[in-house]
């Protein structure tokens, strides 16, 4: 029942994404794109989307447990560090560069085009070895 | 681009729903990054409601390639191996943060975690300012 729950959630995932133009990496460019011909629609997706999950995320925080798991799988970290920053920089580098962060390229893969498939494979990869290295890392020390 | 803040509303309205179904009953983050950066690093118990997510996420995309092709089609404005650097940087980033548009700018920021909001100002300062030098300094609009 879970999977079959994230499985329609990822469903109006993709929906969304395609609907609010996030998954057309010149959509995105042109929001990024302050300076030029600045289009901030997707802003709205934002306010849309935080819009609706506040009131989601309003009653989890008053619950023990979801409707359908023994406990809430919620990040613990509460402190904001240099590892926090650094990659959150890298990723807005990534992001202005093509357009594409990772949901909306997975979304765009379903077009078969070049571009996404290429960015997804160049992420998976990148992420694959993000794991390895801080599992050898950990290994080490 | 047009400006488009009705469809946009509309789609983040959907990303809201498919977040909140997913936390309430499930009790998880529905943060890109982070379902696949899971399936790389597999644990006991968190491999089906992610895989099943993904799947979903593909069963949509596939919808909107048949229903409304535009949204599946789109050009990325910067030559091939600009998208194989921006993937890598995306791919570690998220990573190493924690987290991407979805897992901090949606969920994260849904919660008031401290660190999204930060997470999140981040990436938009930087993904502004490589817009910037990018559109502007390196193709001046014109890949």
């Amino acid at each position: 029942m879970r999977s079959f729950v994230a499985l329609v959630a990822g469903l109006l995932f993709a929906l969304g994404l395609g609907i609010s133009g996030m998954s057309d990496p010149a959509k995105v460019i042109s929001f990024l794109d302050v300076t030029g011909a600045w289009d901030p629609s997707l802003a709205f997706v934002m306010g849309g989307a935080i819009g609706v999950h506040f009131f989601a995320a309003r009653w989890a925080a008053r619950r023990q447990k979801p409707v359908l798991d023994s406990k809430f799988h919620l990040p613990k970290g509460a402190t904001v560090d240099a590892k926090l920053l650094i990659g959150a920089a890298l990723f807005g580098i990534g992001w202005g560069i093509a357009g594409y962060c990772p949901g909306p390229a997975l979304v765009a893969v379903a077009g078969f085009d070049r571009a996404p498939l290429t960015f997804v494979g160049a992420m998976v990869a990148s992420m694959a070895a993000f794991h390895l290295g801080k599992a050898a890392l950990t290994k080490q020390t | 681009m047009s400006f488009t803040p009705l469809s946009a509303l509309v789609g983040g309205a959907l990303i809201g729903s498919s977040a909140s179904l997913l936390l309430v009953l499930d009790g998880r983050v529905a943060g890109i990054s982070g379902i696949v950066g899971g399936l790389l690093q597999p644990k006991r118990g968190e491999i089906a409601w992610r895989s099943a997510f993904l799947v979903g996420l593909l069963l949509g995309a596939l919808g909107l390639a048949l229903l409304y092709p535009a949204a599946v089609h789109g050009v990325s404005p910067v030559p091939l191996a600009l998208v194989v650097l921006a993937g890598v940087l995306v791919g570690f980033g998220t990573r190493l943060g924690s987290g991407c548009t979805s897992g901090h700018g949606v969920c994260g920021i849904s919660r008031g975690s401290k660190r999204s909001i930060v997470a999140t100002m981040t990436f938009m300062a930087t993904g502004v300012a490589t817009t910037f030098v990018v559109q502007h300094l390196l193709f001046r609009g014109a890949p």
